[in-house]
């Protein structure tokens, strides 16, 4: 790994914290506590940060509205919310306020409207109004037949949920934080001082840990003595709707949800494609994320009756999610101060909304415990690559390409994707480890070709220039080896 | 910057495009390609079987390509590479993005000639993990032909046309061993000579009427579960290669406004090859995905004569248009549309299509089909008898289209 800091295996002092899952919300915990000088080292199992239910989501940033009102999900989600608009605006991270419309499609869903209404206010979302059939089909009006009108919540945006995990692991290490990738937990002793959490490439040594291990927070949880929960992995399926559909909408369209799950939306996205999902169905695998022929027609079904016109559009991707349910219905956060330990779980599919507000909850935990914060205000979030629609990217930009010809040269034809953006996330502080994090870096090979016109090109110069060689056969590394 | 002809897209039909505008003295002539080399899709096709109808030669796709990139240079147009036309500006008016900078062209006329691609997995809905190892033909030349790569292990192709015996070529080319092609349809769809030739050299067979329900591999491909009627087996292997199914590349079409023929997807264009807006004109695969090189070459330089025209007369005084459509099993018809120009009865017959003749697709097979053509109850046409088969063209003379009453309804083309 070139990644900074997480050179040795064995390290001579332990660290304040050891945050074990560098998904979103650990990634967030471990950027608000590096800024506060506290000594974090970030470990996961994956090549990269981000890479579970964090990358494969609705990417929609809540407004908390239809949270439980007085739980501690609606309040982080609220606090969280706030503060990511801010931080992603400074960061460059890709967001727009789409707003939302909750639509009743029968007399049973448009009874359950007020209710829904006055339970957004009491979770804070004073500005939701209702919406009548007319206004509806105006500002919706490839809206399929016989909606019969909806709540508007305008607070409802949609946000890049690649960029906003990189920006936050890219802040923590620039303030000092370890990060350990490829890096499985197998065990944890805990000691009188501190604890050693044994993972598959060597011991770290940590006085505090922070299990943000998401699907995986009740066996992280169960090396530390809990057994207070158990996750259920709850497959999310999604379909990815080609950019020439997005005109098709102009906010998110939500349905009424019901007791289990949120229901099937439709939402644009920061990319400017239409997302369509997902599904909710429990699975027993914690890595099952394959697509399957029930769900995807369950979908299409549910597409062509919201927005008919979309299912006559390209699909440009469809994926698989997996979300950490578990029993309680409320965020699982507990700081147990004797055993040095935090557990954050059961953020089961608001973690990208609330991360910040979850961050800033765990620290202010944990230093109520005895863990030493700085106190300081916090550095300025550092400014990403944008890779949303709405603003200018490289391509466009005349002045860029004027002082740097690169970002002229279009790599990825349908993402527009230039070689200068390419060869810039191979030379950042936390390169992708394979194509899937150049994707998720640039966009790159994520649009409606899949790779036929670019695919060979975007793999040779990640081959040529990545971080991880392109392996070689013994006779060409000899020849390779010989001095020129 | 400002030309006279603006031909978008640098492969067989935007090539051959230049080169007749040149010849015809249309003016100035500018070729934008977004990728790195003008040739288009040949460039990496490395087989032979390339210029037949066209060049009256046979070449390999790479050089085929070669000769049209060279020939427009040497023509006169000028060839812009690494250039990406990023949207419109004007009707004719075009934003370009390249490494020199961000820059606008305006032409007179402008020619659309962005080809075809294949709808690759995620578009066709095939369920399952989503592990490297699955691609589509053209993702697998170019890695092979152009970056040199060597593939090993098992490979799948799914499909049974023309382009899925090349990818099996490729494949074998690249050092995989090809187990089977795949196949919904109850046979393949190309020449017989190319199936017997899998079988025989290549021993590689065509398991027809099979759908791939299921790709799995969490990191990299392990297999397929296939189904044949009903019966589902798994079947193992390390790539998996989607090929065919065409869709035409009509981004650009459909951000400039223009109409949309539902049955090809692309552009609907008239008998010259002009689309709903004046000036601008479509060729190639991009209004009937997809043909062969030769074909698409064929189109461009038919469109333009149309160019040509329209640029030395002036814009066409008012038209009747008439849409021409399919019933199924048609799938779809190229061109789409006739126009009639001046007061209906005194005009002139609309111009002759490329070739004297409409490009048809149907979905079904059938032996000893005939196709008519009516308009208003009244038979216009009935063509002889055809070999119908999927995802192959149905050629249908344009005899009759003097015949059309431009006062009357839209031309519709069935099974007779």
């Amino acid at each position: 790994m070139n990644v900074p800091g997480s050179r040795g295996a064995r390290d001579s002092h332990p660290a304040d914290v050891a945050i074990i899952g560098a998904g979103v919300v650990g990634t967030a915990i471990a950027r608000t506590l590096a800024c506060q000088d506290v000594s974090c080292v970030l470990i996961d199992a994956a090549n990269d940060v981000g890479t579970g239910t964090t990358k494969a989501n609705t990417a929609i940033l809540h407004t908390g509205f239809d949270t439980v009102p007085g739980s501690l999900e609606s309040r982080l989600l609220r606090r969280g919310s706030a503060l990511l608009r801010d931080y992603a605006q400074r960061a460059g991270i890709p967001v727009e306020r789409t707003g939302a419309l909750l639509i009743a499609w029968n007399a049973e869903q448009t009874a359950e409207l007020p209710a829904i209404a006055g339970k957004a206010n009491r979770n804070g979302c004073t500005d939701v109004r209702p919406v009548g059939t007319d206004e509806l089909y105006r500002r919706e009006p490839h809206l399929g037949p016989g909606a019969l009108g909806a709540l508007e919540i305008p607070g409802e945006s949609i946000i890049c949920p690649w960029t906003t995990p990189l920006a936050y692991a890219t802040q923590a290490l620039a303030v000092g934080a370890r990060l350990r990738l490829r890096c499985r937990v197998t065990g944890i002793r805990t000691g009188d001082t501190e604890h050693q959490v044994v993972t598959s490439t060597g011991v770290v040594r940590c006085r505090w840990v922070v299990n943000a291990a998401g699907l995986y927070s009740d066996v992280i949880d169960r090396m530390l003595g809990g057994d207070g929960f158990t996750i259920q992995p709850r497959r999310g399926e999604l379909i990815v709707y080609d950019k020439l559909a997005r005109p098709l909408l102009g906010s998110i369209l939500l349905p009424v949800p019901t007791a289990r799950t949120k229901g099937v939306l439709v939402a644009p996205t920061v990319y400017g494609n239409v997302l369509l999902g997902p599904t909710a169905e429990d699975v027993a695998d914690r890595e099952e994320r394959a697509t399957t022929g029930a769900g995807l027609t369950l979908l299409l079904e549910a597409g062509r009756r919201i927005l008919p016109g979309l299912v006559t559009e390209e699909v440009t991707a469809s994926y698989a999610g997996l979300r950490a349910a578990t029993a309680d219905r409320d965020y699982q956060i507990r700081v147990d101060r004797a055993r040095r330990y935090a557990c954050v779980a059961g953020i089961r599919s608001t973690g990208l909304s609330a991360s910040l507000g979850i961050a800033e909850y765990v620290a202010g935990e944990l230093a109520e415990a005895g863990l030493r914060l700085a106190g300081k205000p916090e550095p300025d979030p550092p400014v990403m690559p944008y890779i949303g629609q709405a603003g200018t990217r490289p391509y466009a930009d005349a002045a860029r390409i004027a002082a740097d010809p690169e970002y002229g040269r279009i790599v990825c034809h349908c993402e527009r994707v230039t070689r200068g953006e390419i060869m810039d996330a191979l030379a950042s502080p936390l390169p992708p480890a394979d194509l899937d994090g150049l994707r998720r870096r640039t966009r790159v090979l994520n649009g409606r070709c899949q790779g036929f016109y670019c695919a060979a090109t975007v793999a040779a110069l990640f081959a040529g220039t990545g971080p991880v060689p392109a392996p070689r056969s013994p006779t060409q590394a000899a020849v390779t080896a010989e001095p020129a | 910057m400002k030309t006279d002809v603006l031909v978008i897209g640098a492969g067989p039909a935007g090539l051959a495009a230049a080169v007749e505008l040149r010849r015809l003295g249309a003016g100035g002539v500018l070729v934008v390609d977004r990728d790195d080399k003008a040739g288009g899709i040949p460039r990496h096709s490395a087989h032979t079987g390339f210029g037949g109808r066209d060049l009256r030669r046979v070449l390999t796709g790479p050089a085929y390509a070669r000769q049209y990139a060279d020939a427009a240079a040497a023509a006169g147009a000028a060839i812009r590479q690494g250039t990406t036309v990023t949207g419109w500006d004007g009707p004719r008016r075009v934003t370009l993005t390249s490494a020199a900078g961000v820059e606008t062209a305006e032409a007179g006329a402008v020619l659309l000639a962005t080809g075809c691609r294949e709808r690759p997995r995620t578009a066709r809905l095939v369920p399952g993990d989503r592990p490297r190892g699955v691609m589509t033909t053209g993702e697998l030349q170019r890695r092979v032909y152009l970056a040199g790569e060597r593939l090993t292990g098992r490979a799948l192709v799914v499909g049974a046309e023309h382009v899925s015996f090349s990818a099996m070529v490729t494949l074998a080319h690249a050092g995989a061993e090809v187990i089977a092609l795949v196949t919904d349809q109850p046979r393949h769809t190309s020449y017989a000579a190319f199936a017997l030739a899998a079988a025989w050299r290549w021993h590689v067979p065509v398991w027809a009427s099979t759908t791939v329900r299921r790709v799995q591999g969490r990191d990299r491909l392990e297999g397929v579960d296939l189904d044949t009627a009903g019966n589902t087996r798994f079947v193992a292997c390390n790539l998996l290669v989607f090929t065919g199914d065409w869709i035409p590349d009509y981004e650009l079409a459909r951000a400039a406004g223009l109409d949309i023929d539902p049955g090809t997807r692309g552009p609907r264009v008239n008998t010259t090859l002009e689309t709903s807006v004046p000036g601008v004109f479509a060729a190639g695969n991009l209004v009937h995905a997809a043909e062969t090189a030769d074909v698409a070459a064929l189109g461009g330089r038919h469109a333009a004569r149309g160019i040509a025209a329209a640029l030395r007369h002036g814009p066409a005084p008012e038209s009747v248009r008439l849409p021409v459509t399919v019933e199924p099993p048609l799938l779809w018809i190229s061109p789409n549309e006739l126009r009639v120009a001046g007061p209906p009865r005194t005009a002139a017959p609309p111009p002759a299509p490329a070739r004297g003749r409409f490009i048809l697709r149907s979905s079904v097979f059938r032996r000893l089909a005939r196709i008519g053509v009516w308009q208003d109850g009244r038979r216009l046409a009935t063509s002889a008898a055809y070999c119908m088969k999927p995802d192959r063209p149905l050629r249908l003379s344009a005899a009759w289209i003097g015949r059309a009453d431009p006062r009357g309804g839209p031309v519709v083309v069935r099974l007779h």
